[in-house]
């Protein structure tokens, strides 16, 4: 079985955001993690080759510095990395990043893709989606569970008041949740190993049946028109009481909201 | 493509086991609005199985009118007849806007959907207007008018986004459920109900359903509740949450929950405030024992009034909390529950 595996390298949202003058995010200059959602995806498909057996190709597209979330899916057991950087493909909604990937994914062989549902910086949840749409295979998002029968795959789809267990033909694309696993650490071999491995990295011209006018800033449909800092309402009063007066003053603040 | 076919405002009304989801007559009252600012209508596109009854409903809450596709392929949600359902009344009918609630099932049919016809489409929508795009002149650049301006928290909600799809129709969005407000009810206000069915052929894109497991669940829906007394991890254990629990029926509120707590197994998901589970804005807010991430603040922020009760005084949560106190919840929620069950009925 081959497993490719889309990763993004996001910006640790706890560091702070930064921004290019266009309204872009500046990623060159914030601290950076590999998306968790992707993190736990990655998990399932090192658990499916545990099981089954698999090959799993990790994909990535961004800065060159992306290298660095490809080298850790190795150490943590990921077969390949291969990284999708270029100029051109810069500033990319999610219809240019999915055009993208996909251009990418059409060059592997694969019976399973697996994205994480969002990444934590753009929280869209729309790029795993759309690069199954680009493919023409079925989408599983929002998965729980993940076991394979013969040529298919078996997933618990998680909606909010319900999961449904679902059944589709492999190849398919399935978005993960991060509370699908706990993902296992590097291990120091892992990481030694990681380090010295080949990164394959792909530009413009390695994407497969995509035309310019899909991809990078330039065939992004959505466009900024203003970002900002969100402006948050101050913080209110910060008490510290004993356990009878923390009662007294909620109940004081209660009485004069009316709410009691 | 040209832009100017295409005419109209359209929301999914979204529909689970034959009942009208809330985010569907909240997408139909912010249409209104929308369609009232470009001097046009309000479609409400209803995909299911048996659905067309449902049609008055959405007439009532605002809908000029309906478009049903009916078809027994499309009796639970699968993304693909779903997304077939959409694309072809997008091509056949040519709306301007496309509305689908950021739920389960339209950040799913969201993306799928505006890959197959090809437009832009925006996430997670908390605000929506038309207005300019560039919204200042820009020297050498046409300022276009009319335009759907689409802003939405971004960066863990870090930032505030403003979108446009300039070049592309429809613009689409996804809108955060409990952000809009519906219209009021006009009983017997009726809508024109159009048919439309582009025929449903499986294919490898058919996925086919073995279960659907329903979460068992008798509490009340917490974007509804007045009152919410939410937990996080610092609540300590499942079996804690009866403190919590007590002061809720007091209040007459609802017990939710952090992101930490659903990932520990402690409450089910339905119970879940923030960006990855539900926007709630009650009267009272209670964050027992939560941290505050930025992304559990982005579904609580509204809230009318915030107490925060948590040990650590470094917590995040009190930046947000209008009353926050250091303190040990075990002692505090034991007592409040007391005194307040005294005041009451004193009363």
């Amino acid at each position: 079985m081959k497993i490719v595996v889309c990763v993004k390298q996001v910006p640790d949202t706890k560091g702070g955001v930064k921004f290019n003058p266009d309204g872009t995010l500046d990623r060159g200059a914030m601290l950076t993690i590999m998306n968790p959602d992707d993190k736990a995806g990655l998990e399932a498909a090192l658990r499916l080759k545990d099981q089954y057996g698999a090959e799993v190709t990790v994909v990535t597209m961004g800065l060159p510095k992306a290298e660095e979330v490809l080298r850790e899916a190795m150490a943590m057991g990921a077969d390949k990395g291969i990284l999708v950087t270029d100029r051109v493909l810069g500033g990319a909604d999610t219809w240019a990043t999915s055009q993208t990937l996909a251009g990418a994914i059409r060059n592997l062989e694969y019976d399973l893709i697996i994205t994480g549902r969002q990444a934590i910086d753009g929280d869209t949840a729309q790029v795993g989606p759309q690069i199954s749409e680009h493919l023409g295979i079925p989408v599983i998002s929002y998965a729980q569970k993940i076991e394979i029968e013969g040529d298919s795959v078996i997933v618990e789809r998680q909606y909010d008041d319900r999961y449904h267990v679902l059944k589709a033909k492999m190849p398919c694309l399935i978005t993960a949740l991060a509370e699908l696993n706990e993902p296992r650490y590097m291990t120091p071999g892992g990481i030694f190993d990681a380090y010295k491995a080949d990164i394959t990295v792909w530009g413009r011209a390695d994407l497969k049946d995509v035309e310019d006018s899909n991809l990078g800033l330039k065939g992004s449909p959505t466009q900024i028109a203003k970002a900002s800092d969100k402006v948050r309402k101050g913080a209110g009063e910060k008490v510290t009481l004993d356990a009878a007066e923390s009662v007294d003053y909620i109940i004081d603040k209660l009485k004069v909201k009316h709410v009691i | 493509m040209n832009i100017q076919d295409y005419k109209g405002v359209f929301v999914f009304a979204q529909q689970v086991d034959n009942v009208i989801s809330g985010i569907a007559l909240e997408l139909i009252g912010k249409g209104k609005d929308l369609a009232k600012d470009l001097g046009t209508e309000v479609t409400a596109v209803l995909v299911g199985s048996d659905v067309k009854g449902l049609a008055d409903e959405l007439a009532e809450y605002g809908a000029d009118k309906v478009i049903v596709v009916d078809d027994p392929e499309l009796k639970e949600y699968r993304t693909e007849p779903y997304a077939h359902a959409l694309s072809s009344v997008i091509n056949e009918f040519k709306p301007e806007i496309f509305l689908v609630g950021a739920t389960a099932i339209g950040r799913d049919l969201g993306p799928r959907v505006s890959a197959r016809i090809h437009t832009g489409l925006t996430a997670d929508c908390t605000q929506l207007e038309i207005g300019d795009f560039p919204i200042n002149p820009i020297p050498g650049k046409e300022q276009l008018h009319n335009q759907l301006l689409m802003t939405r928290p971004a960066f863990g909600g870090n930032t505030i986004a403003t979108i446009a799809c300039p070049d592309f129709r429809p613009q689409m969005a996804t809108v955060r459920p409990g952000v809009m407000q519906k219209a009021p009810k006009e009983a017997g206000r009726k809508a024109e109900v159009i048919d439309y069915n582009p025929g449903f052929t499986p294919d490898n894109k058919y996925v086919e359903i073995l279960k659907v497991v329903k979460a068992v669940s008798d509490v009340a829906d917490i974007m509804d509740a007045k009152i919410l007394v939410s937990g996080g991890r610092g609540v300590g254990s499942p079996e804690n949450f009866k403190l919590l629990e007590d002061l809720a029926e007091v209040l007459g509120g609802t017990v939710s929950c952090s992101r930490a707590v659903v990932d520990a197994g402690w409450k089910p998901k339905d119970l879940q405030v923030g960006q990855t589970g539900k926007t709630v804005r009650p009267n009272v807010y209670f964050a027992i024992g939560i941290s505050g991430a930025i992304q559990h603040v982005a579904g609580m922020e509204e809230s009318d009034i915030i107490i925060a009760i948590n040990k650590d005084e470094t917590a995040p949560i009190f930046e947000v909390a209008d009353y926050g106190i250091v303190g040990d919840l075990n002692k505090i929620l034991p007592a409040l529950t007391e005194k307040l069950k005294a005041e009451i009925a004193a009363k």
